[in-house]
């Protein structure tokens, strides 16, 4: 049994990748080894990368990596991938477009799926990207497909998220998701080899005047990341986001953003794990029934659980 | 063809026919399925009648052989004139090996050589390249320079006999050595007979042996093409491949809507690079798959015939008939074959090599029942020839042109096969083209899906396969397997060594400094290819200048 | 509930034949597993990087090339010096009955041969992996 807290000091790629899967299993010893270890973090930029699927996500997510590498930084990748609700599996997808980071010792990349968690990222997106800072990481790049509501979740993770976008998807621009010019901090057409892409970044950058935040004007880039053009424009633009964020205080108050949420999230987790601990599964079916035959309602039977998950919090020792 | 009235005949007596016979069967014995169809979900009724064929056209449908559209056969006396060519892939180990079978296999008496490189051939790297290793030799001999190919056409008379070649991407390379070769037998290149296979599209889909990216291969394929129009008239310059396709899962409508897609991507590339369509299309040549259900198969090869000839003068306007004509090649498939009770695949190569026949295929390749253990032996090689040949001198099936022509069901399956073809050509049309479908994963991603319903099909029972989910046998692993030499790797790295050390290095320099300036410019490559293969630069110091140039392709995979 | 199994599907060597590698991963992920999926013309390297990166509990190797006697050995090797020789390690492919006690002497847990029901390999894994919850 390896040690993990030496492995991630002296930096182990082995010892990082088992500290993410245990930490993914939710397991006591992982989480006290971050406890631990939190003193260290603080030290990576985080880069979320979102939008449509089929967009060159993972080829723009691996020429940014590749070139930050060559100026020598550390980066950590991570991919994520909707798990099938039916099966629970999941192809993980993304790292083969990657294939030539493999052998890269400055790139780590991590494949995850989303297990049941709704909004895009897994459940454990943070908590890896985390172990990933702790590690080391200068950055930290978390891919994801934007459906649902994932961009959002994305944005309220990373500290520059990029929306990457392509000609031709069939997706009208004026149809696209409220919110999305938000979003986004830096903007891609990518594929802009392709019929399209012109239009498609004169129509972003007149939604961006629309709804413009006087204070940051996003970029919109056009990139083709199969041929490796336009990825270093991304990767300045990048950068000038986050100097200005940095420049603006706007990073710091987006990270307390981001803690808060995290630990409003850890907080209410914990407390679904008591109420599902709490409550048996024959509880559980006899409140269905009542409320079922109309004995007592949804509402009523929701108060009932949380007096009776109160009643035993109360009797429990706090630290 | 019946008139009107008495197809409505035939209809109420098949009617009645069901009423009263078949309903009196099946409420005591029920049918085996509650469906039939084939795997291209094309439903297979309980019997043809004339009603089927109602509206058949026989000469515009059909035709006559050799003539437009071609369904019955692209040539006017085809196997009464001469059977179709016994052409069987071979090759392994290093270039003596693959000499010495193929000197066996033309005095069996097959008709026509078909060379099976290694992958670090078809992938452009020599035998000692980092890469290699381990893989030399094994599925097909290692070409690393001229001398290889030398001593791989020593004493085989190279104006007698035609070679195919399963080369793609590095088609170029081993076509200029051939030329090479032959030129040193004294035979010009006028006189030569044979295909390069040079089908990079289906490499990106099917087969993964490819090098560079879409752009840059197909400047080399059309170079090839018009290099050959003037220089190599006999020679085949490409054969565009459904074989691969429906061994990667593909049904058979996929089959030829892709292949024929690809073939459609090809001629607009010549065209686009000024050829005149007359000049190139009479060499195009293509490759299909002999697979399970027979008549589906046949029908397959009819209506690819059909499709072809109207798409060139149609929708390309060639006016030499010969440019309608769909000439092609065949393999059995490899897929089909088992690992489990392996002479039971003699019987499946019997039951597919038929199908090509009656479907009129230039040339075949049986193959040979140790398939899904190991390349053949000599002895299993020899039974996959004596198939062919028991098939035409024995069986009676060559005396006569197409003659499943005019069965209600085959003609019906060849009208269904090429309507639904058609449809996906339209919509791979309406993505661009088929490299813009290959880049979308829109081909890649239809083959995959029927890949995976095949599986569980399989796996669940409901497609049998004798001797391996059904009537299965305790079985001991085979014997006398053919081993590759395994020395090969090392023996051809010491060859290379050799032959770097006592070639003429400036020359080689030169001329791949040639290379290199023309791949950047718009010359047509080949000669100078053949210039630096002729002072054995090797293939993959060619392959590299070409990489420097044109780049890399990366893969795209949608799972 | 205990985690998803984690497969490395990878394809090593120059053989570009997919299809197999590809229905497996399907496979797998209808039984429930998370498939990473390398592509293909992976060097040992490559697919032991991904391996412990992705801290894989199985690393199934796809071979048709008859490289299979250099290749598959080389990659447990490379496991193991990497501190991931814990690692299931599952092959299939075109690979003679004959080469499969030496592959397992050099620590392939098992050959998955032509004609192998995909069932068959789930069954394997899932009997040869034990997740600590």
């Amino acid at each position: 049994m390896m040690d993990i807290r030496k492995g991630m000091a002296e930096g182990d790629k082995v010892a990082l990748a088992k500290l993410i899967t245990m930490a993914e299993d939710g397991r006591r010893d992982a989480m006290d080894i971050i406890r631990d270890m939190y003193g260290k973090t603080g030290g990576a930029y985080l880069i979320g990368i979102t939008g449509p699927p089929g967009v060159g996500k993972s080829t723009l997510t691996a020429g940014l990596a590749r070139i930050y590498s060559s100026l020598g930084k550390k980066v950590g990748i991570i991919a994520c991938d909707p798990t099938s609700p039916y099966t629970g599996g999941a192809i993980l997808g993304d790292r083969i477009r990657m294939q030539q980071l493999f052998t890269d010792p400055n790139i780590f990349i991590r494949s995850m799926g989303s297990r049941g968690h709704l909004g895009g990222l897994s459940k454990s997106t943070r908590i890896a990207a985390r172990i990933m800072d702790i590690f080391g990481m200068d950055y930290i790049f978390i891919e994801t497909v934007g459906v649902g509501q994932s961009e959002v979740e994305i944005a309220g993770t990373a500290d520059t998220t990029v929306m990457v976008l392509a000609p031709g998807l069939g997706d009208d621009i004026q149809a696209m998701k409220a919110g999305i010019m938000e979003i986004g901090n830096v903007f891609v057409v990518n594929k802009c080899d392709r019929d399209g892409a012109e239009k498609t970044a004169r129509e972003i950058k007149a939604m961006l005047d629309f709804n413009g935040d006087a204070a940051w004007r996003p970029q919109v880039i056009l990139t083709a990341a199969q041929e490796n053009k336009g990825v270093d424009d991304v990767m300045d633009a990048i950068g000038r986001h986050m100097e200005y964020i940095k420049d603006s205080g706007v990073f710091i108050n987006k990270r307390k953003e981001h803690i808060r949420d995290e630990i409003m999230d850890l907080a209410a987790q914990s407390i679904m794990c008591d109420i599902m601990n709490g409550l048996s599964k024959e509880e559980l079916s006899n409140i269905v029934d009542k409320v079922a035959n109309g004995e007592t309602d949804p509402y009523t039977a929701s108060d009932r659980i949380l007096k009776t998950i109160r009643y035993h919090l109360n009797g429990r020792d706090f630290d | 063809m019946l008139d009107k009235d008495e197809i409505e005949k035939v209809g109420k007596a098949r009617e009645e026919w069901e009423e009263t016979s078949v309903k009196k069967t099946t409420s005591r014995f029920p049918e085996r399925k509650a469906e039939f169809a084939t795997d291209s979900g094309i439903e297979v009724k309980r019997t043809y009648t004339p009603e089927d064929q109602k509206d058949m056209d026989y000469l515009n449908d059909l035709g006559f052989p050799g003539k437009y559209p071609f369904t019955r056969g692209v040539q006017p006396t085809m196997y009464r004139g001469r059977f179709w060519t016994m052409r069987q892939y071979a090759g392994f180990g290093n270039a003596e090996e693959s000499n010495a079978r193929y000197k066996y296999l033309l005095s069996q008496g097959q008709t026509g050589l078909s060379i099976a490189f290694d992958l670090p051939t078809q992938i452009g790297y020599d035998s000692d390249h980092p890469l290699a290793e381990g893989e030399v030799g094994k599925v097909g001999v290692a070409i690393s320079s001229l001398a290889d190919m030398e001593v791989l056409f020593d004493g085989i008379p190279m104006d007698k006999v035609s070679t195919s070649m399963t080369i793609n991407a590095p088609a170029a390379v081993l076509l200029a050595m051939y030329i090479a070769v032959a030129e040193k037998q004294g035979v010009s290149m006028d006189k030569l007979d044979g295909t390069i296979q040079n089908d990079i599209l289906k490499e990106y889909v099917a087969r993964g042996t490819y090098i560079f990216p879409p752009t840059p291969s197909m400047r080399l394929i059309t170079d090839i093409f018009a290099f050959c129009s003037a220089n190599v008239p006999k020679w085949n310059t490409i054969s565009i491949s459904g074989y691969h396709i429906r061994e990667a899962g593909s049904t058979a409508v996929q089959e030829v809507a892709f292949t024929l897609a690809d073939g459609i991507a090809y001629v607009d590339a010549a065209m686009k690079a000024g050829l005149d369509v007359d000049e190139f299309a009479p060499r195009l040549s293509f490759f299909f798959n002999a697979n399970n259900n027979l008549f589906q198969e046949v029908a397959k090869f009819r209506a690819a015939r059909r499709l072809w000839a109207k798409i060139m003068r149609d929708r390309f306007h060639a006016k030499n008939p010969k440019s309608w004509q769909l000439r092609f090649h065949t393999q059995t498939g490899g897929s089909t074959l088992t690992a489990q009770q392996p002479d039971n695949n003699i019987v499946r190569v019997t039951l597919q090599a038929l199908e090509a026949v009656l479907g009129g295929t230039q040339s075949l390749h049986t193959n040979s029942r140790d398939e899904a253990l190991s390349l053949p032996t000599e002895d299993s090689v020899r039974i996959a020839l004596r198939t062919q040949q028991i098939i035409a001198y024995e069986s009676g099936a060559a005396d006569t042109i197409d003659p499943l022509a005019g069965s209600y069901y085959v003609e019906s399956l060849t009208d269904d096969i090429e309507r639904k073809a058609k449809e996906y050509i339209d919509k791979i049309d309406d993505l661009g083209g088929a490299p813009k479908a290959i880049e979308k994963g829109f081909i890649q991603k239809e083959i995959q899906d029927a890949a995976y319903e095949y599986q569980k099909a399989v796996e669940s029972g409901e497609i049998v396969v004798v001797g391996m989910n059904k009537f299965q046998i305790e079985e001991q692993p085979p014997k006398n397997l053919l081993r590759v030499d395994p020395s090969v790797g090392e023996k051809q790295k010491e060859r290379l060594a050799k032959l770097r050390s006592e070639r003429d290095n400036a020359a080689v320099k030169r001329t791949l400094a040639e290379v290199d300036r023309a791949a950047r410019g718009e010359d047509n490559l080949m000669p100078y290819i053949i210039d630096a293969v002729k002072v054995y630069a090797t293939l993959g110091e060619i392959c590299d200048v070409l990489r420097g140039v044109f780049g890399v392709y990366q893969e795209s995979v949608i799972l | 509930m205990s985690r998803p199994i984690r497969v490395l599907v990878a394809k090593p060597g120059l053989d570009g034949h997919d299809r197999g590698a590809k229905v497996v991963a399907r496979a797998l992920r209808d039984a429930g597993m998370e498939v990473i999926y390398t592509g293909l013309r992976q060097t040992p390297e490559q697919i032991v990087e991904a391996a412990v990166q992705e801290d894989v509990d199985v690393v199934a190797l796809s071979i048709l090339s008859g490289a299979h006697n250099t290749l598959l050995p080389k990659i447990v090797q490379l496991l193991r010096e990497k501190g991931a020789g814990d690692k299931l390690v599952v092959g299939g492919g075109v690979i003679p009955a004959d080469d499969i006690p030496y592959l397992k002497s050099q620590g392939i847990a098992e050959i998955f041969t032509p004609g192998t029901p995909t069932s068959e390999s789930v069954e394997f894994i899932k009997s040869h992996v034990r997740i600590d919850a």
